[in-house]
């Protein structure tokens, strides 16, 4: 299998490249390209990146498996990232995921069958003003409620 | 500054992310002001308003800048840390999403005074709205002639960029954030050297927080003495403070430096939801040793919470009632670190696993006699031994709730020994 970027992301990546002294440091903006692109990072575009970066392609492995938000293989439709840091954990953090755990029968890191949803279970997004609170996909989401997470996948799970 | 005496507060309320809205509050005169200065001039002037980093270490931000070295043959750089990611904070967040306009202008002054042409904001990954705002109000401003060539009709040049990072609470200590911004992983450097004399791509760089730079403007506007006068003797003016976990009204807070931790809670956060008693309060991100309900009459300033053991910090504010499990928190907070360790160091690495392992155990029942005085002794034996502060806050989180609420911790140990021994099988056989 092989990894293609497009046209946009292309041009995207481009522009990226001028704003820095050296290419290699266009790696986290390149590599958020491919994922907006993929929906992950496929080990088919690790060569790619790597060329485009002028590094070794373990650079960009090394840099991959550093941070937790580059996916590395595809997860559900619904990403449900719930913090459990300390202020979403005092106001029932534990409830919603244990909520989450039973209503779609996966745990933390797991996708439903369906391919409709992940749970990934995050540490501290800087919301707790609103705890508990979750992000979906790109959206924040918080003073979550039984019934607001009720809410959240019964019209997502459609 | 607006009637009731806050300064970034009336921006943020009036979505300062946009040009029109902040021409109103006299958007970009301060930067205008500046640019006729002599460099040395804006700095003295930072210096003079005793304005401290808001981000976590508060260094005083004037004296800072005047560490690059004079006449660099090298680019200078200017970085913005909004990697936002210490738990219980969440100020930032609000700057750039609504008061976008006054971190531009903050940022021009402050480039103009290091001698830098370039500036990164590097923002954590998880803010993907909060990215958009920026680089929306960075477009704006380029299309005025605010940024870019000649910036506000003069003959200083910056160009000013949004770096998004990938979840890695690490990249908000500065060297890892370079490293990151280098397009490596984020680990923290050795220092020295400093990053004002070889930062970014070996070049003298200043990184300096959001709501820091947010408050240069004002600053230059009104006259250091204004903003000094504000605050405490060595830290000066306002600062947010983020209020969340139990209290009515969480929230942010532009208050003066120096405001009662007390008054935190009751006046401002609304005290404590039914009513309850209050059992511990973290003062400043989860980082910050607890305090005890009998310490909260401490003034939220740098020096006085130093004084009592702890610190300001990001002055995020996390309140507990009578009612948590403090083996619990402690557990909540030290998974934290243990998450984040970069594992780098030996004793960061394996110590915040280890602290973990043995807070998982003694909240599934398998308590033992020696736990309490286990999690002290690693504690102190990560604590001096890392390249950067993660594994000492790691160190000095565990013995800080050990010190503070012994009592409970010992009480939580026995009642769990004594479960076990109940519910041993051997035990049962012989009654």
């Amino acid at each position: 299998m092989s990894f293609e970027l497009t046209k946009e992301s292309k041009l995207v990546i481009d522009e990226l490249l001028t704003r820095y002294p050296n290419k290699r440091a266009a790696a986290l903006p390149v590599l958020h390209v491919v994922q907006k692109q993929h929906g992950y990072i496929p080990a088919e575009a690790e060569p790619l990146v790597a060329e485009i970066l002028e590094v070794p392609p373990v650079k960009i492995r090394e840099v991959l498996m550093f941070y937790t938000l580059f996916l590395q293989k595809e997860i559900g439709k619904n990403h449900l990232q719930v913090c459990r840091s300390v202020s979403c954990w005092l106001r029932g953090a534990d409830r919603i995921i244990k909520q989450i755990n039973e209503k779609l029968g996966i745990h933390d890191g797991e996708t439903t069958s369906d391919k409709q949803f992940t749970l990934t279970e995050v540490e501290c997004l800087g919301d707790c003003e609103h705890a508990p609170m979750m992000q979906l996909n790109d959206d924040y989401i918080g003073d979550l409620t039984a019934e607001k997470v009720d809410e959240i996948i019964g019209k997502k799970g459609q | 500054m607006s009637k009731n005496g806050k300064i970034l507060t009336p921006l943020i309320e009036n979505d300062c992310n946009l040009l029109e809205n902040y021409k109103k509050f006299k958007g970009y005169e301060a930067a205008k002001k500046a640019l006729k200065m002599s460099q040395d001039e804006v700095i003295e002037e930072v210096q003079k308003s005793n304005l401290r980093g808001l981000g976590g270490a508060g260094f005083p931000t004037g004296r800072k800048w005047a560490f690059i070295p004079k006449n660099s043959q090298k680019p200078v750089y200017l970085v913005i840390n909004c990697d936002e990611s210490e738990p219980g904070t969440f100020k930032d967040k609000y700057i750039v999403s609504s008061a976008t306009h006054v971190l531009i202008e903050g940022i021009i002054i402050a480039s103009y005074a290091i001698g830098a042409h370039t500036c990164y904001i590097y923002i954590r990954g998880e803010y993907v709205e909060p990215a958009r705002r920026i680089e929306a109000a960075i477009k704006e401003a380029y299309d005025a002639g605010i940024l870019g060539k000649k910036v506000l009709g003069t003959d200083f040049n910056l160009d000013v960029y949004v770096h998004r990072g990938a979840g890695a609470y690490i990249c908000g200590e500065e060297t890892a954030l370079l490293n990151s911004l280098e397009g490596k992983k984020g680990w923290p450097r050795m220092k020295p050297p400093f990053p004002a004399i070889e930062g970014l791509f070996r070049c003298p760089t200043i990184v300096n927080n959001v709501e820091t730079i947010a408050y240069v403007p004002p600053i230059i506007q009104n006259g250091p003495k204004w903003f000094a006068d504000m605050g405490t003797e060595r830290s000066g003016g306002m600062r947010f403070y983020g209020i969340s976990g139990n209290v009515n009204k969480p929230g942010i807070y532009e208050l003066p430096v120096g405001t009662p931790l007390r008054e935190m809670i009751y006046e401002h956060a609304g005290g404590i939801p039914g009513g309850k008693a209050l059992k511990c309060v973290v003062p400043g991100g989860v980082s910050a040793p607890p305090l005890r309900p009998d310490e909260i009459d401490v003034p939220m300033d740098p020096d006085a919470l130093a004084k009592i053991g702890t610190m300001i910090g990001s002055a995020g504010i996390i309140v507990m009632d009578e009612d948590t499990n403090l083996v619990e928190m402690l557990m909540a907070s030290i998974r934290f670190y243990h998450h984040e360790s970069c594992a780098q160091c030996t004793p960061c690495r394996e110590g915040t696993g280890w602290l973990d392992k043995i807070l998982q155990r003694m909240l599934s029942g398998g308590a033992r006699e020696r736990d309490i005085d286990d999690l002290y002794e690693i504690g102190d034996s990560i604590f001096g031994n890392t390249i950067c502060p993660l594994g000492d806050s790691a160190g000095m989180v565990a013995k800080g709730y050990i010190d503070k609420f012994r009592g409970e911790f010992e009480a939580y140990l026995s009642k769990s020994i004594a479960a076990k021994s109940a519910n041993s099988p051997e035990l049962k056989k012989a009654s």
